[in-house]
């Protein structure tokens, strides 16, 4: 056992990076759950995205174009769930699981030609001579372009959920879909909406793992991240600056059992390999005492005529 | 315009029309897909769902579909239980591994030693294994509140990796030449959950879920405790006060859900797969979800849903050596029925209007 082999900057940097995928997962599903839908295909939508993402950056040869297609092929998924929650009506738990089962077949089946190939590699952004200042460099300029755009989106997010008439609908919405009804808004449209840029983002997440997390295409390469983003909004209590905070926690417990993996410490790999999942259970008991910040709204079906 | 209407009372007639829409459309939808790989829709449609039953050789699948189908009934009535009742078990794949984990650790534990206790011992042991694994979220559930579809489904990735740990390591067979999985059960006969009938595929596990299904029908229509999970998933204010003990509804469905998923697994580890290997699970326990919907959650819907999974699986394998259709065409095929029953459910609860035109 080496410990003095983990390097506490490059794990700062790793975690960050390994916090992404459900950073961006996370925050989509934020806002469907604030549109009062709660949509368990998160996984599903990942690994889609995943597949769609690594396919199309290697046809084309730009991880860019990748990311665009695992955003739309995440969001073409997501439709299929709009499809059965809004407009019939079905169970969201149940649509929201065969979701996760029909976009882990859907992505092996996408992604049969694509096993053992290597996936043109995104550039770190070019922070010039920031980059080179040491420890806050490596950790905080040496990053590829998603992961920026992850945290925008959070800052985004945020600042649209609490200052902007968008936000203040799609709030509404979620607490209380009749009252929002009666007040004009076109509930189902909203939440349509909602649940599309959930699977945009979801699909993000997913391709970030399979172009610049691994990378490579395995199947079922998700492997219960999509769960954990879920559990993540709960733990988060429904507010953007605590995903971003939870996700780099879990990134933190991932890359950091990883790198123990690697030290060689004499915990089995499996036992260290179960702590994420272990941990989240944890969390999820600690903080499930207060609901009270859940949307109103959340998971119950809306039909006009109530 | 159309629009949809909330029927006063569900409709029974439709409730049991759906899932037969939702196979055709699936198969209709599956061709296509069929034919989108390049195969040909008609063909592959009857490679698999006529060739294992009535084909040349269904003497060789029809077994199979007892094989297949019984761990696939036995865990969708312990699902069907909770899901009637809102109580999301969807941790069934990680309580199978536990159990099938439990009940062969039990068995190896006493090798080679012979003794008609050792089976019934596994039995119990991989019960017990599936219904601990389904405790943890349902104890959670109880005393903090915390979301059992989260927690069970973490475990399922726990339940994998402690797989990995225990075929790998501690479970592994001390005269396998170093392969990783456990010594092969098939061939320890106090261990062996052999067939019934040779050349039936009737083993312990069909029986069990034979017995399953009945012990929910009756208890669905004939017991209080049926009463309380029908009640508390249609009108849990009414369930309340008629005095069901939530508390105890989350242990009993839990428990039961995972006490089977556990069995189902110990059937199949010491039975059809033999070996506690890395990859010995095959999914049955997310499968077992489809099954349980697709069969309405009614005992006896879930045996035909059971049968026609099984039947998925089973001409899938065919249709994968014949016509080269990939096994993840399955997968998508499975996932497309489950769509289209709950899309189709729409009607059981709603009815098509024309009429004025209404702001939604």
């Amino acid at each position: 056992m080496d410990l003095s082999a983990i390097n506490p900057i490059l794990l700062i940097a790793a975690l960050m990076s390994a916090a992404t995928p459900i950073l961006l997962a996370a925050t989509g599903e934020l806002i469907v759950e604030k549109a009062g839908v709660l949509n368990l295909g998160v996984e599903g939508m990942m690994i889609t995205g995943a597949i769609c993402g690594f396919a199309i950056a290697v046809e084309t040869g730009s991880p860019t174009t990748g990311f665009v297609a695992a955003a739309v092929g995440g969001a073409l998924l997501s439709l299929l769930f709009v499809l059965l929650t809004q407009v019939t009506l079905a169970n969201q738990v149940a649509s929201g699981l065969a979701l996760t089962l029909f976009g882990l077949g859907l992505s092996s089946l996408l992604g049969q030609g694509y096993v053992g190939i290597k996936p043109p590699r995104m550039g770190d952004v070019n922070f010039g001579p920031l980059a080179d200042i040491p420890v806050v460099g490596p950790i905080l300029f040496s990053h590829d372009p998603v992961l920026y755009v992850g945290v925008l989106l959070v800052a985004i997010v945020w600042a649209v959920l609490r200052y902007t008439r968008v936000g203040l609908v799609l709030r509404a919405v979620g607490e209380n879909h009749d009252a929002a009804h009666a007040l004009g808004y076109k509930v189902v449209r909203i939440r349509t909406l909602a649940i599309m840029f959930g699977g945009a983002l979801a699909g993000l997440g997913g391709a970030y793992i399979s172009l610049i997390r691994v990378p490579q295409w395995t199947e079922g390469m998700t492997a219960g991240v999509g769960w954990i983003a879920l559990a993540l909004v709960v733990f988060a209590s429904w507010k953007p600056w605590r995903v971003l905070l939870g996700a780099y926690l879990f990134g933190g417990i991932t890359q950091l059992q990883l790198n123990l993996q690697g030290a060689g410490v004499a915990i089995p790999v499996e036992y260290l390999a179960m702590s994420p999942y272990l941990i989240t259970i944890v969390v999820l008991v600690i903080l499930s005492a207060d609901k009270s910040a859940a949307p109103g709204s959340l998971g119950r079906p809306f039909h006009a005529s109530g | 315009m159309i629009r949809l209407e909330k029927r006063p009372q569900p409709s029974r007639a439709f409730s049991w029309a759906a899932p037969l829409l939702a196979v055709l459309a699936t198969f209709f939808f599956g061709g296509l897909l069929f034919a989108a790989l390049g195969k040909d829709p008609v063909q592959s449609i009857l490679t698999i769902f006529w060739q294992p039953l009535f084909g040349e050789f269904s003497f060789f699948y029809r077994p199979q579909l007892l094989i297949k189908g019984a761990p696939l009934v036995l865990i969708a009535i312990g699902l069907s239980l909770g899901f009637r009742a809102g109580i999301w078990n969807i941790g069934a794949e990680g309580q199978y591994i536990m159990g099938a984990l439990f009940g062969a650790g039990f068995g190896l534990a006493f090798y080679p030693a012979d003794s008609a206790l050792i089976f019934p011992g596994m039995v119990l042991a991989g019960a017990f294994g599936g219904w601990i694994w389904a405790m943890i979220p349902a104890i959670l559930k109880v005393r903090f509140g915390t979301n059992e579809i989260l927690v069970s489904l973490m475990l399922v990735y726990v339940a994998e990796q402690f797989l990995a740990s225990m075929s790998l390591g501690l479970m592994k067979n001390p005269e396998g030449f170093g392969f990783p999985g456990s010594r092969n059960l098939q061939q320890y006969p106090s261990a062996h959950n052999a067939e019934l009938i040779a050349g039936s595929g009737m083993h312990w596990g069909v029986v069990a879920a034979m017995i399953a299904v009945i012990f929910a029908y009756v208890l669905l229509t004939r017991h209080r405790l049926g009463f309380a999970v029908r009640v508390t998933g249609e009108a849990p204010r009414a369930a309340k006060f008629s005095g069901v003990n939530p508390g105890r509804l989350v242990l009993f469905c839990l428990g039961t859900s995972g006490m089977l998923a556990g069995l189902a697994g110990l059937f199949e580890v010491s039975g059809p797969a033999g070996q506690v290997t890395i990859d010995f699970n095959t999914g049955y326990g997310f499968t077992a979800i489809i099954v349980a919907f697709l069969g309405r959650l009614h005992p006896i819907g879930i045996v035909l849903a059971g049968l026609l999974m099984a039947l998925t699986y089973i001409g899938g394998d065919i249709a994968q050596s014949q016509l080269g259709l990939p096994a993840a065409a399955i997968q998508v095929f499975q996932g497309m029925l489950l769509f289209f029953l709950l899309a189709f459910d729409l009607f059981t609860n709603y009815r098509l209007r024309t009429g004025r035109t209404e702001a939604a």
